[in-house]
């Protein structure tokens, strides 16, 4: 089992005639995901590694049942592409662009309220179920599969920590990147609660990091809703207040919320093991199962 | 990116917002000059990125010349929470008989704009959140339409502002809402709105912080990014594009991927050493990015040992140990000890590349990280 993704997923890749899109496309193929078709507005009649590309998310999804959605398009233009998708059938939008302006991700987020469809990211590397499907640019020779879930908010944070795992012999149900953004689709308590309900998930890790206050609402969350352990890890005990932290959301306000000790004592007040290094979570984990 | 507070309130003049008479100086005869054309009371204004400028002494009143040049002498150049003053603003002295605030920003948790009225301004409007929330009328806001008349209203009204003034004030808080949202500004801010003994409000401080990834579409505000700086490693990462932040210690660090460079810190702190900053060299990177990025590191003097820790996913290690022999082996001597560690995409190639006589490397993280810090101790004894 896993949660989001797995081998019957039908992916449309938007942007795939781009760099970024037509690489990890082929990747994500190559990982053995289903991808089924492109979409790139006038590029309609293409074919990008053997893959038919579309004018349009709809054409896309009417003549190749694709149910989910990976958004490659440069920033200026990724949220009318996250609009587009998540007004099309597929019921998954996973976005990868990073530097998406702040405003437009409120339009965004007011549509996703709207409708009952996934949104991951964006800023984010997508998700992963390991031996069946990735969306996104994770590197999948990292992963395993196993029974541990994964959910973060940094990407190649998250590739250190599964590599500590993996090594340990704790493969993966599914790991989930939210993004690193200030606005975004999937946060953690979404995830968290996808884990819960999925049978085959015996542990969580939870990375998280400075900035808002995502970390502290999942700490009441896993404390009051959750049987699954959880054990976390989080990012940026030595940033200062008011610099962002290459995340966008990646910030402690000048007014002192949004620090990671406030989102460790949140965690270890709701139970959750909060390791100190990389290494240490994989401990923590290896301790529980 | 951060606006000096002038920069803003030329944003927020011409939008029609009411701010003082103003001149920008940046030498002690200039704000003479500018006080003279403003006319007395000014208010000298420290520009720098600084919270609390008035407690710190960047703010200072001056009635007359000599007491301009006073204050001015006292101002410019003075070590301001680690800022050096360059230039003050020399703006019209208010004479009030109330303080408002009046803020936009964006509320993350909610994912939609915050417009926010308060009847305790002039005073750090974080501790009134922390310390007394109610005193902050708050009114969300519906992207799509934007900040409804009747919401600034009731924002005003709720906060008990002052019937006198309550109509200005709900329009101030509509132009700010306004610009706000066409500048793709993080945060909008007038504090302290003044309201004077014959009911007139003046915006007396600006801010305006725009969000860095929407700069693309504002190009003029773009160009007022060099005056943002505020130290010549800043000014030097902003020409390389790296997310880089400066802080006090004497290990360089650099990395791929915000949380993990994030983490590097963390640990440099954990194993008793202290991070000089935080680079990030994005995904993706090639070999010139790392020699940008070593330029970077080794030009803070501060620095006396380097962690380079690249974890690939996009980023392939063997550009990384290109880029690294190629920057290390430009030098006579290597200027700081470098402490490489390559894992992911393309490690075991990039490990064959590097050359060992420039670099120790280490495995993992965790041995990468206490191997700098001993170096750094070392280099620094």
């Amino acid at each position: 089992m896993s949660v989001l993704v797995n081998s019957d997923t039908r992916v449309v890749v938007q942007g795939i005639t781009g760099g970024e899109g037509s690489f990890h496309a082929g990747q994500m193929m190559a990982y053995g995901t289903n991808v089924v078709a492109g979409a790139v507005p006038g590029r309609g009649g293409e074919e990008v590694n053997g893959v038919p590309v579309f004018d349009t998310v709809d054409e896309a999804v009417r003549e190749t049942d694709a149910d989910a959605s990976v958004v490659f398009v440069p920033p200026a233009f990724a949220a009318d592409a996250m609009f587009e998708a998540l007004d099309s059938p597929v019921d998954l939008v996973v976005a990868i662009t990073e530097g998406v302006p702040t405003q437009d991700m409120a339009g965004v987020k007011k549509r996703l309220s709207e409708t009952e469809k996934t949104l991951v990211g964006p800023n984010c590397p997508g998700l992963i179920t390991p031996g069946e499907a990735k969306l996104g640019i994770l590197p999948g020779n990292i992963f395993a599969a196993g029974d541990v879930g994964l959910v973060s908010r940094s990407g190649t944070l998250t590739y250190q920590i599964v590599s500590n795992l993996t090594e340990r012999g704790l493969g993966q149900t599914t790991a989930v990147g939210i993004g690193g953004d200030p606005i975004i689709g999937t946060d953690f308590i979404d995830a968290l609660s996808l884990f819960e309900d999925d049978p085959d998930t015996e542990a969580v890790v939870m990375c998280g990091e400075i900035g808002g206050e995502d970390e502290e609402e999942a700490a009441q969350y896993i404390a009051t809703q959750m049987d699954t352990p959880v054990v976390g890890f989080i990012a940026g005990r030595t940033a200062p207040p008011g610099k962002r932290m290459g995340h966008a959301g990646a910030i402690v306000s000048g007014g002192g919320t949004g620090t990671a000790q406030s989102k460790i004592d949140a965690l270890e007040g709701a139970g959750v093991p909060v390791g100190d290094t990389p290494e240490d979570v994989a401990g923590h984990v290896e301790d529980l199962l | 990116m951060k606006l000096h507070e002038y920069q803003a309130k030329d944003v927020f003049a011409d939008a029609g917002l009411p701010v003082p008479a103003s001149r920008l100086a940046d030498s002690v005869d200039g704000v003479v000059e500018a006080a003279g054309e403003v006319g007395y009371p000014v208010a000298v204004k420290a520009q720098v990125h600084v919270g609390g400028r008035g407690k710190a002494g960047g703010i200072k009143l001056a009635d007359d010349a000599d007491e301009a040049r006073e204050v001015a002498e006292a101002i410019l150049g003075m070590d301001l929470k680690g800022y050096t003053v360059e230039s003050v603003l020399v703006e019209a002295a208010v004479d009030f008989v109330d303080e408002l605030y009046v803020g936009v920003t964006m509320d993350r948790g909610a994912g939609q704009p915050v417009a926010m009225v308060s009847t305790k301004g002039g005073v750090n409007i974080e501790e009134v959140a922390a310390e007394d929330p109610g005193a902050i009328e708050q009114e969300h806001v519906d992207p799509a339409f934007g900040l409804h008349p009747y919401q600034a209203r009731r924002a005003v009204y709720e906060a008990g502002v002052d019937r006198a003034v309550a109509s200005d004030v709900a329009s101030v808080l509509s132009t700010l809402y306004g610009i706000w949202d066409d500048n793709d500004a993080s945060e909008a801010e007038i504090n302290p709105l003044m309201v004077t003994a014959d009911d007139e409000v003046v915006a007396a401080d600006a801010v305006l912080n725009i969000d860095d990834d929407a700069l693309f579409r504002h190009p003029d505000l773009a160009e007022m990014e060099e005056s943002s700086y505020e130290d010549d490693l800043e000014r030097l990462a902003g020409g390389y594009g790296f997310d880089y932040v400066r802080l006090d210690g004497n290990v360089g660090i650099i990395g791929n991927g915000a949380g993990l460079v994030m983490t590097t810190l963390d640990l440099v702190d954990h194993y008793g050493g202290k991070p000089a900053n935080f680079l990030d060299i994005g995904g993706g990177a090639k070999a010139d990015r790392v020699v940008d990025a070593l330029d970077m590191v080794f030009s803070d003097d501060n620095v006396d040992a380097v962690v380079f820790n690249i974890f690939g996913g996009i980023t392939r290690g063997d550009e990384v140990a290109r880029g690294i022999n190629e920057a290390l082996g430009s030098f006579d001597e290597i200027p700081k000890p470098v402490i490489v560690r390559l894992a992911g995409t393309n490690a075991e190639e990039g490990m064959k590349i590097l050359d060992t006589d420039l670099v120790t490397v280490e495995a993992t993280l965790e041995d990468a990280v206490r191997r700098t810090v001993e170096l750094a101790q070392e280099v620094a004894a």
